[in-house]
C-alpha cells in the first residue's frame, strides 16, 4: 500500500534522509525507530507530501506523491509530530472543518465521522473546548481523531504516543491494533516496548539511511537475552 | 477549487473565534472616523461628502491591514497547522485564495461598518451616492492589494514582528511613490516621465480617482492585477 523508493532530502549541505526505501503492506504496522535527527520525521513528511524529495518517490496505493500529491493525501491520515491544530476552535469545530476538506460537506454526513472519530478516540466530554485549554493527553487525541476522521487506508503516526502517561500510552496502542487490520499504519516512536508491543515489522534508520528492515522477532535474535535498548544503541552508534 | 470553501469558512469565523477581530474592528473604525472628524475637519468643511473619511484610508491601511494581514501563514508556521493543513487535500493555490479571500472579507466587512459616516451625510445633507459608492469600491479594492502584500511577506516568515515590519515596509514604498511631497523631491532627481511612471505604481494614485467618482478600468486592473501577482508570488514562497 505504501511504496518507499529511494527517497532522498537535503537540508543545505546535510542529507538528512539519504535514499531511504520500504514498503509497507495492508495490515502492517510499522514501527519507525531511529535516533533523535535520523531522518525519520522528514521521511515521513515527504511521504504524506508536506516536503518535496529531493530524488525517489513515495507511491501510496499506486498514487505518485511526487506526480498527484492531493491523491495520496486523500488516501492519508497524518498525525504530525506533537498534534498541531488551530487553538481557537473548539474540538467539534476542528473536527467539523477536518470534515469538510475530506469532502464530507453535507450536514449529516460531516457530523457523523465527527461523532465516529469522537467516539473512536474518546474525546466526547471535551468536545465544546477550545482546544488550546486542553491537557496534552487530550491534544494528542485531537490529533488522532483528525487522521482518523476519514476511516483512511494509510496511517502516518509521528510519535502518536509522545507525551502521554501510561494508561493513555496503553489505549492509543490498543486502538492503533484494533484499527490495524484494515490499514497500512507506519508509526514513529522512541520507545522500543512499544515496536514489541505492537508492531509486525521493524525499520530503523541512522543518519538517514535504513539499517534494519525485520519483524519484531528478528530484531530480539540478532543478541538474544539482550535488552532491545542495547540492540538499538549497538546498531545506530557503529557508524556514528 | 471547491476546497477554498472550507478553508475560507474556518478562516473567516476564525476572526470572530479570538479577540482580534474586535480588537481590529474596534481600532479600525476610531481610526477612520477619527481621523475624519479630528484632522480631516468632517464638519469644518460643511460639505455633504466623505472625502475627509476616506482620504486618510490609504495612510490608515499602511498599519492596519499589516497588522490583519501578518499572521495569516507566519502563525501557521510557528504553531505547526501549516504540516496539518497541507497534508490535507488542498493544493497551495486553494489554501493561499482561501486565506486570502477571508482576510479580504474581514476587511471588506470592517471597511462597511463605517456605514453610519454615510447615514450621517445622508442625514445631514444631500451628497453625492455615486461618490461615496465608489470611494467604497476603491477602498476594497486597495485593502485588497494591501492585503496581498501582506499575505506575501508573512509566508516567508514564522515571526510575525518580521512580518509586520517587513509589511508596512513594502506597503510603505507603494504608497510612496504616489504621495505628491516625495514626488516632488524625486522630480528635483529624476526625469519627469520616470517620476510619473513610479507614481503609477502607488496605492495613492489609483485611489485618488475612486475618491473623486471616477471607476477607471485601469485603476480597478491595478489593485486586482497587484493583488493577483502577490498571491503568485505567495504560493512560490510557500511551494519553494
Amino acid at each position: 500500500m505504501i511504496e518507499v523508493k529511494g527517497l532522498v532530502k537535503h537540508y543545505g549541505s546535510k542529507r538528512a534522509v539519504d535514499g531511504v526505501s520500504f514498503t509497507v503492506n495492508r495490515g502492517d504496522i510499522l514501527g519507525f525507530l531511529g535516533p533523535n535527527g535520523a531522518g525519520k520525521s522528514t521521511t515521513m513528511k515527504m511521504i504524506t507530501g508536506f516536503l518535496r524529495p529531493n530524488a525517489g518517490t513515495a507511491l501510496v496505493n499506486g498514487h505518485d506523491v511526487t506526480r498527484d500529491p492531493v491523491a495520496v493525501k486523500k488516501q492519508l491520515g497524518y498525525l504530525p509530530e506533537s498534534a498541531p491544530a488551530y487553538g481557537e476552535m473548539t474540538v467539534e469545530e476542528f473536527l467539523g472543518f477536518i470534515a469538510e476538506t475530506r469532502d464530507f460537506r453535507a450536514r449529516d454526513a460531516r457530523d457523523a465521522q465527527v461523532e465516529r472519530a469522537l467516539g473512536l478516540t474518546q474525546l466526547a466530554p471535551v468536545r465544546r473546548q477550545t482546544i488550546e485549554t486542553l491537557s496534552k493527553g487530550y491534544k494528542q487525541r485531537v490529533g488522532f481523531a483528525q487522521a482518523l476522521l476519514h476511516n483512511p487506508p494509510v496511517l502516518i503516526l509521528d510519535e502518536p504516543t509522545d507525551g502521554l502517561d501510561p494508561n493513555q500510552k496503553n489505549e492509543v496502542r490498543a486502538l492503533i491494533k484494533n484499527l490495524a487490520a484494515e490499514k497500512a499504519v507506519v508509526l514513529s516512536t522512541h520507545i522500543l516496548e512499544e515496536v514489541e508491543a505492537i508492531c509486525t515489522r521493524v525499520i530503523i534508520i541512522s543518519q538517514g539511511k535504513v539499517v534494519v528492515d525485520e519483524t519484531p522477532a528478528q530484531f530480539r535474535a540478532r543478541q538474544p537475552g539482550a535488552r532491545l535498548d542495547a540492540i538499538f544503541r549497538s546498531l545506530t552508534t557503529s557508524d556514528a | 477549487m471547491s476546497q477554498i470553501t472550507p478553508v475560507f469558512k474556518r478562516e473567516f469565523l476564525g476572526y470572530f473565534r479570538s479577540p482580534v477581530a474586535y480588537v481590529f474592528l474596534v481600532v479600525f473604525l476610531m481610526a477612520s472616523v477619527g481621523l475624519a472628524f479630528f484632522i480631516g475637519g468632517f464638519f469644518r468643511t460643511n460639505l455633504a461628502s466623505l472625502e475627509s473619511f476616506f482620504v486618510f484610508h490609504p495612510w490608515l491601511f499602511l498599519f492596519l491591514i499589516p497588522a490583519a494581514g501578518m499572521r495569516l501563514w507566519s502563525e501557521e508556521k510557528r504553531t505547526g497547522t501549516v504540516e496539518l493543513l497541507f497534508t490535507l487535500p488542498i493544493t497551495t493555490l486553494e489554501a493561499v485564495l482561501a486565506k486570502f479571500f477571508a482576510a479580504w472579507a474581514f476587511l471588506t466587512v470592517a471597511i462597511l461598518l463605517s456605514f453610519p459616516m454615510v447615514i450621517t451625510v445622508g442625514y445631514l445633507g444631500d451628497p453625492d451616492w455615486g461618490v461615496i459608492a465608489s470611494s467604497y469600491l476603491g477602498s476594497i479594492l486597495m485593502a485588497g492589494s494591501y492585503l496581498g502584500v501582506c499575505s506575501l511577506t508573512s509566508a516567508l516568515t514564522r515571526n510575525q514582528v518580521i512580518s509586520f515590519v517587513l509589511s508596512v515596509l513594502a506597503c510603505l514604498v507603494l504608497l510612496f511613490l504616489g504621495w505628491s511631497v516625495f514626488n516632488s523631491v524625486l522630480h528635483s532627481v529624476f526625469p519627469v516621465w520616470l517620476v510619473d511612471l513610479l507614481a503609477n505604481f502607488s496605492f495613492a494614485t489609483h485611489f485618488n480617482a475612486f475618491t473623486k467618482g471616477i471607476i477607471d478600468p485601469k485603476d480597478v486592473v491595478f489593485f486586482l492585477s497587484l493583488t493577483g501577482f502577490t498571491l503568485f508570488l505567495n504560493v512560490v514562497a510557500l511551494e519553494r
